[in-house]
């Protein structure tokens, strides 16, 4: 049994507030034959200075530190790529460092620099996350990504990803899907969203209009996970610009961003599935032990906790980041989420972790319509929309860059400039990719809090970060 | 002619003989819409890795002898006094101590039962096993944790009663030298190579 010591469970407290000022991204894609890397970070640094009326040089002056995320060397076979990238942004001779945490490495990015500015060190830090996952054939890609699972234990069987997850699949489709065909057309209709979100996202490339039949008939990964329950395997570049409270103020006059409070929380667990030792259910703010007392009588085998079902990581970053920025229940003081959707399954197991449903119910976040930016059952407003962007599903995971398209996005939505970014013609065009005649405005009305869950491995690492438009914040911590 | 890179450690040394790299021409890469203009190379590698078992050497030496090794904290003043744990750790993740390794084959064989599985119909590049790759989670009883591997004969579902059969020829020395069947499979249907 896991026990946390008083120490260990302090809530985080930064020394200042912290701001989110601008933010940007390249287009993604599944290759870029005719870009390198630093072409793509230069893009996403470029539109962060565009949406604050400032050239990128302008820009580059209030950077005081810079904080890279870029997971894979060995996709990329460059060791301190981080130093190229800073080379060619032209930001030398600042201090900087590289973060890897596998899926979760661009929101630890975002954690480091939000820390740094946080403690006063830096006044203005640069977050920028990429990968480079076009420069090996995808089976060799595959291969890359499964030596993040443990290499004498789990990576030879199979060496593919996506199998570490069907076996989470196949125990909460038992336990919690009590085996039921409707859970896994349950799962085929998240696919089904985010890559139809995707279509209205110019940055996406894996936007389709498909249905529930087409993901139940596409090609089986590991059953019972099949290719279109899968997320992407993505080329790209997205960054942000953390700041402290003067320097937002004066980065953002008279423009049409408005500085955000941004909290980070990270929480962590096992590698292997396998060694994760049983525990009772940390909770949430909007939970009560009374929640999860009967959990194992109402789904057989769902009391042991986190088991293959939960993600203990994900929960200790809610936990934590929650309580530093005041939230106590997150379908209610929350107006739009991305979440680290890499399978169908780990998007539901989520909605639990982070506390949407308690344990068991996640299903129901899907099957009510509250995780649509409209709900299909009433033709509302969805009431918490999830992975508008398409998620990594629909959009993108290049896993350096990520959990930080995740933040531009949900930004996007706090700005409401979400419908000008993602709806400009010469952006489409520029990308080269066709606006659909059906085009819609996804941007979320009067959104004023928002949440980034960033995740790696089977959950090894997990960061939330929460955004908060500063004149609707939950509490004043500092 | 070239030979596989081979490694035995002398003197607390590796001592290493053989090819550990194969040289390959890099190719350009161009581009067929534009004129055949150059965009890029491939640059071919094939190397070998050095990789040391260390405390977990044990545990990939005992499969071949058909034993399933697993550890145990037998710190009196750990918490976690009495764990056992498969995977197999090293040290107590509570107190850091050196665990006690155990022989578990009898309690695998009388008590091995498969907490979840999949069937994986694609896999990575390099990959021995044939697909579908079956895997399988496996609790024990009175063992903290779960072990991943897979199942050669059957198709897997929760809660089948399984045991282990160990690659006792030709071993690989890895991970895949241990298997597991469905309770009362006899031992002539097992995979070329594996015993009880």
């Amino acid at each position: 049994m896991i026990k946390f010591s008083e120490e260990q469970l302090k809530i985080p407290k930064m020394m200042k507030p912290v701001y989110l000022v601008t933010a940007g991204q390249s287009k993604f894609d599944r290759a870029f034959p005719g870009k390198r890397t630093e072409e793509l970070c230069i893009d996403a640094l470029t539109q962060a200075a565009e949406l604050i009326d400032m050239t990128p040089a302008e820009l580059k002056s209030y950077i005081h530190t810079a904080y890279y995320g870029h997971f894979a060397d060995h996709f990329g076979d460059q060791l301190l790529g981080e130093a190229v990238i800073h080379d060619r942004l032209g930001l030398d001779p600042l201090g900087t460092i590289g973060v890897k945490t596998g899926g979760a490495t661009g929101g630890s990015t975002i954690w480091e620099a939000v820390k740094a500015v946080a403690s006063g060190y830096s006044d203005c830090a640069l977050a920028m996350g990429w990968e480079r996952m076009d420069e090996v054939p995808t089976d060799e890609g595959n291969f890359l990504i499964s030596c993040a699972a443990d290499k004498d234990w789990e990576t030879p069987l199979g060496h593919i990803y996506t199998g570490y997850y069907a076996v989470m699949a196949q125990k909460y489709w038992k336990v919690f899907g009590k085996e039921e065909d409707s859970f896994r057309k349950t799962l085929a209709e998240i696919a089904v969203k985010h890559r139809g979100y995707a279509r209205m996202n110019p940055y996406a490339h894996g936007s389709m209009n498909i249905t529930v039949d087409d993901v139940l008939e596409s090609p089986v990964v590991a059953f019972p996970l099949r290719a279109l329950d899968c997320c992407l395997m993505s080329v790209g570049a997205a960054c942000c610009i953390i700041c402290d409270e003067a320097t937002a103020m004066k980065l953002t006059r008279n423009t049409k961003n408005k500085p955000l409070r941004v909290w980070v929380a990270a929480g962590s667990h096992t590698l292997r599935p396998a060694d994760r030792r049983d525990m009772e259910i940390p909770l949430l703010p909007n939970e009560t032990a009374d929640l999860y007392k009967d959990l194992g009588e109402r789904f057989p085998g769902g009391d042991r906790y986190p088991g293959f079902t939960g993600f203990l990581a994900a929960r200790m970053a809610c936990w934590y980041g929650y309580r530093m920025a005041g939230i106590t229940d997150p379908m209610e003081d929350l107006d739009v989420i991305e979440l680290h959707d890499a399978f169908t399954i780990s998007d539901v197991q989520t909605y639990e972790d982070i506390g949407l449903r308690p344990y068991g119910e996640g299903r129901d976040f899907v099957e009510s319509g509250d995780c649509y930016h409209t709900n299909p059952h009433t033709g509302q407003s969805g009431r918490l929309p999830s992975n508008l962007s398409g998620g990594l599903i629909g959009c993108m995971h290049a896993v350096g860059a990520t959990g930080i398209m995740q933040v531009f996005e949900i930004a996007t939505h706090l700005w409401n400039r979400w419908a000008e970014i993602h709806g400009d013609e010469k952006r489409w065009k520029s990308f080269d990719r066709e606006k659909p005649a059906d085009w819609t405005d996804l941007q979320v009305k009067g959104a004023k809090r928002a949440l980034a869950i960033s995740h790696a491995g089977v959950g090894s690492h997990v960061t939330s970060t929460i955004l908060m438009d500063p004149d609707h914040l939950l509490k004043q911590d500092v | 002619m070239s030979m596989f890179g081979q490694v035995f450690v002398k003197n607390n040394q590796y001592k290493i003989k053989g090819d550990f790299h194969h040289l390959t021409p890099n190719q350009p890469i161009r581009n067929a819409d534009d004129s055949w203009q150059l965009m890029g190379v491939t640059n071919p590698r094939d190397m070998t890795y050095i990789h040391s078992y260390g405390g977990e050497a044990v545990f990939f030496k005992s499969l071949c002898q058909g034993k399933l090794m697993a550890t145990r904290c037998d710190n009196p003043d750990c918490e976690s006094r009495g764990t056992i744990y498969q995977p197999f750790r090293i040290h107590c993740m509570e107190c850091l101590g050196k665990n006690t390794v155990i022989d578990m084959t009898d309690l695998a064989k009388n008590t091995a039962t498969i907490h979840t599985f999949m069937v994986c119909n694609r896999s990575g590049a390099f990959t021995i096993l044939d697909k579908p790759i079956k895997f399988i989670n496996i609790e024990f009883d009175g063992v903290a944790t779960i072990l991943m591997s897979y199942l050669s004969i059957g198709e897997p579902d929760i809660g089948m009663k399984v045991v282990p059969i160990f690659k006792k020829s030709s071993p690989t020395y890895t991970i895949l030298d241990l298997s597991w069947v469905p309770a009362g499979t006899p031992e002539s249907e097992l995979p070329e190579g594996f015993g009880f």
